[in-house]
């Protein structure tokens, strides 16, 4: 057994620094809070790697089954007997993995603030707001309930708006956290649903009891009599589940507000809205696998087609986008489409889970190289002041750090051998080809703009033109800005997270996780990674010529496809749509009826009653003249009508 | 109808009653509205005294109820009396109908 004290801990540390610095730490030594979150994560982190170790090669595996180990569970809400929410901490493959790679990318993100945020008035805040994620994010997912993963799902939200918001003196960054909060509270409210439709058919909130009363064919055979619109209760709840998943993880169509979440602080978007957070829909579904796949098998293909819409989707508008984190954004999307339809293509045990596997060993690569991806393009805007390509260009030898380390981030999304991102696209694809054709297809499709997206994003901004100082002194308004490549608190987590994406696809994932806990081999097959990885570079060339020299081809393409480019820029106008139907449709329809409603109806009643009790008193106040003879007659003329009263009924 | 009996004597008292509580109810000073109370407790004391005389001549319980009436009136008017002072001091009047500042 592993003391269940040391894995309480590591989600209890950040939360303890968060207490701190957001109680004493902000008003007394707030230059120092920088230091005690990085401190506190450096211990959750070393913890947390300690705790893997112990689980994947000590005490895990039982008979070459890595077992799901409950470390740790107190019954906080018992409602009856058999259903309760609790607070407990599930060890298994995933959310070991998990919590290594959370502290892992918030320890670097952390790292990284300390230069990136130097000199901003609310540091401390913005510290404390990265401490409290952590904590939700690594309650998330050691949660062995699925209400205790509810209420941590909500806190990552908050902290999540939050941090959106963190510049809060600025208009859009104040809208894009409100559209954070409201899309995903939207979809929360689906999994929320959810969650009271299998708990009430299982009779149970617990995940291990969940996953094994609904796959087991005596019990499920009963809940599949009960339907609702030709889909067995069962499949609605995962449904409705997956739904809040798709709002975390932005799935189309619920994608809209990670782009415009980027209007955080750069380091945010590498932790909360790369690597970690958005993640955590695949992670549900991950958890909930046996379900989705045993008991409710339509599911799975639902996942699936939503997967690799959002990704090529996001993969075609992040092709036309000019600001570069949003470019990065769409391509989170993207990927997490390429865990979801995996995980959608996947089956459950044994070789059929290869897409499982595969899933979640690219949100493994994903996070290293998306949240580097972020952290570089941090340290451009950094330099450059300024979000926009057009801005960049010709960077590479101004930064020369940043840039190899982009680089190597670029190559691992690409997949291009023997990076990351490579070996965790291959197992996809693989899952994709073993299981269906079409989604196949769609994918490598994605796979190639993928690589054209970022090879036009590393071009852009490190090629291009040749980059001018007075291009950049315009933007800090003249003042006289010395060039430099970024500190080295952001130069430290950019080598270590290039290091990492190089050599992390080596790590033989299959062996650790699965779907059902057994070692699977991730043998790679070369003679089918040949059309995925040829397509790649036919991706990266094209981007190349389009975009390593500034010439007139990008643009030519774009007239080309007038129509086509132009939606896609607009990002097929999903925005508008939204807000056509909620301006136009919903504000209209049921928002001014129902306000109408409120004031005239409601309102009017309550009024109607003050004004009514109002016209009375003031009929009958004149009877308190404040005389005390009137009293004495009211007082008297009463006694006699009771005496009358009286005399009447005794005779 | 040779004898005074009980009905003479309730008579008399429902009388008193009510004509002191015509009083009360009509005169504006102060000092006669307690005289009218005066009045209306007295026809009490009366209505003990008959009762204990004709109902039970062998006790004395009505009788000694009425010495604590009166000690009880005697306190009461020193009360009223005191309000009335404090009513004079604060309004300069001892009309009941200028002391009204209790109303809606």
């Amino acid at each position: 057994m592993i003391e269940p004290l040391y894995i309480a801990l590591i989600p209890l540390i950040p939360i303890i620094s968060f207490l701190i610095i957001a109680l004493i730490g902000r008003r007394y030594f707030p230059t120092w809070c920088g230091f005690l979150g990085t401190l506190s994560l450096f211990t959750s982190f070393i913890l947390s790697a300690a705790v893997a170790y112990r689980y994947f090669f000590e005490i895990g595996k039982v008979e070459g089954v890595y077992q799901k180990i409950i470390a740790l569970k107190y019954a906080w809400l018992q409602f009856t007997p058999d259903l309760s929410i609790d607070m407990g901490l599930l060890l298994d493959p995933i959310s070991v993995m998990m919590i290594v790679i959370v502290t892992f990318i918030s320890l670097m993100v952390h790292v990284y603030s300390l230069g990136y945020m130097k000199g901003d008035a609310r540091i401390s805040t913005y510290f404390s707001f990265l401490s409290l994620f952590t904590f939700s994010m690594l309650g998330l997912v050691l949660a062995s309930n699925i209400f205790m993963m509810y209420i941590f799902w909500e806190l990552v939200g908050v902290s999540s708006f939050l941090l959106i918001g963190y510049y809060y003196d600025k208009p859009s960054a104040v809208a894009a956290s409100k559209k954070a909060f409201i899309v995903t509270r939207f979809a929360d409210l689906g999994f929320l649903i959810g969650i009271l439709v299998l708990s009430y058919y299982t009779g149970s909130l617990d995940f291990g009891i969940i996953i094994e009363r609904s796959t087991d064919p005596a019990f499920s055979g009963s809940l599949a009599a009960v339907s609702f619109m030709g889909l067995s209760a069962l499949t609605w709840g995962v449904l409705l589940v997956f739904i809040g998943g798709a709002g975390k993880s932005a799935m189309f169509p619920l994608h809209i507000w990670l782009p415009d979440a980027m209007e955080g602080p750069t380091p945010v978007s590498a932790l909360i809205h790369a690597a970690t957070m958005v993640v955590a829909g695949v992670y549900i579904v991950a958890r909930l696998f046996p379900v989705f796949s045993l008991a409710c098998p339509g599911s799975l293909d639902v996942v699936a087609y939503v997967g690799i819409f959002s990704s090529l989707f996001a993969a075609i508008i992040a092709c036309t986008q000019t600001d570069i984190k949003r470019v990065l954004a769409y391509s989170t999307i993207s990927q997490i489409g390429f865990m979801m339809f995996a995980l959608g293509v996947s089956g459950y045990g044994g070789e059929q889970g290869l897409g499982y596997m595969g899933s979640m060993f690219h949100l493994f690569t994903h996070s290293i190289f998306k949240a580097l991806l972020f952290l570089g393009a941090g340290s451009v805007i950094h330099y450059v002041h300024s979000n926009e390509m057009k801005d960049m260009g010709g960077l590479r030898k101004l930064m020369p750090i940043t840039h190899l380390t982009f680089l190597l981030a670029c190559l691992a999304i690409a997949g291009i051998p023997p990076f990351a991102g490579f070996f965790s696209k291959e197992e996809i694809l693989l899952a994709a080809w073993n299981s269906n054709k079409l989604v196949y297809y769609l994918a490598i499709i994605t796979a190639t703009l993928t690589a054209f997206y970022m090879f036009r994003l590393y071009f852009s901004i490190f090629w291009n033109k040749t980059f001018s100082p007075k291009q950049l002194e315009g933007h800090v308004n003249g003042e006289t800005h010395k060039l430099h490549e970024a500190p080295g608190t952001m130069l430290f987590p950019l080598i270590i997270l290039g290091l990492l994406s190089v050599v992390a696809g080596f790590v033989p994932f299959g062996k650790f996780v699965s779907s059902d806990g057994l070692a699977l081999s991730n043998e790679l097959h070369l003679s089918f990674s040949v059309v995925p990885v040829l397509l790649a570079i036919v991706g990266i060339i094209m981007a190349f010529s389009f975009y390593q020299k500034e010439n007139a081809a990008p643009k030519k393409l774009a007239t080309g496809l007038k129509g086509f480019y132009t939606s896609a820029y607009h990002k097929f106008y999903i925005d508008e749509v939204y807000l056509f139907i909620t301006h136009k449709l919903v504000f209209n329809l049921i928002g001014r009826p129902a306000a109408w409603i409120d004031k005239n109806v409601v309102d009017g009643s309550m009024n109607g009653i003050a004004a009514l009790t109002g016209s009375i008193s003031s009929l009958i106040k004149g009877l308190q003249s404040g005389k005390l003879q009137d009293y004495t007659l009211y007082f008297f003329s009463g006694l006699i009508g009771f005496v009358l009263l009286i005399i009447y009924l005794w005779t | 109808m040779n004898e005074i009996g009980l009905t003479h004597i309730l008579v008399i008292s429902t009388s008193l009653f009510f004509i002191g509580v015509y009083g009360f109810l009509t005169r504006r000073n102060m000092i006669t509205m307690l005289m009218a109370v005066e009045l209306i407790l007295n026809s009490v004391n009366i209505n003990f005294v008959a009762f204990n005389k004709f109902l039970y001549p062998d006790k004395l319980d009505g009788v000694f109820f009425i010495i604590f009436n009166i000690a009880i009136a005697a306190a009461e008017a020193a009360v009223a009396i005191a309000i009335i002072i404090n009513l004079y001091r604060s309004h300069k009047s001892i009309d009941i109908s200028d002391a009204d500042e209790m109303k809606y």
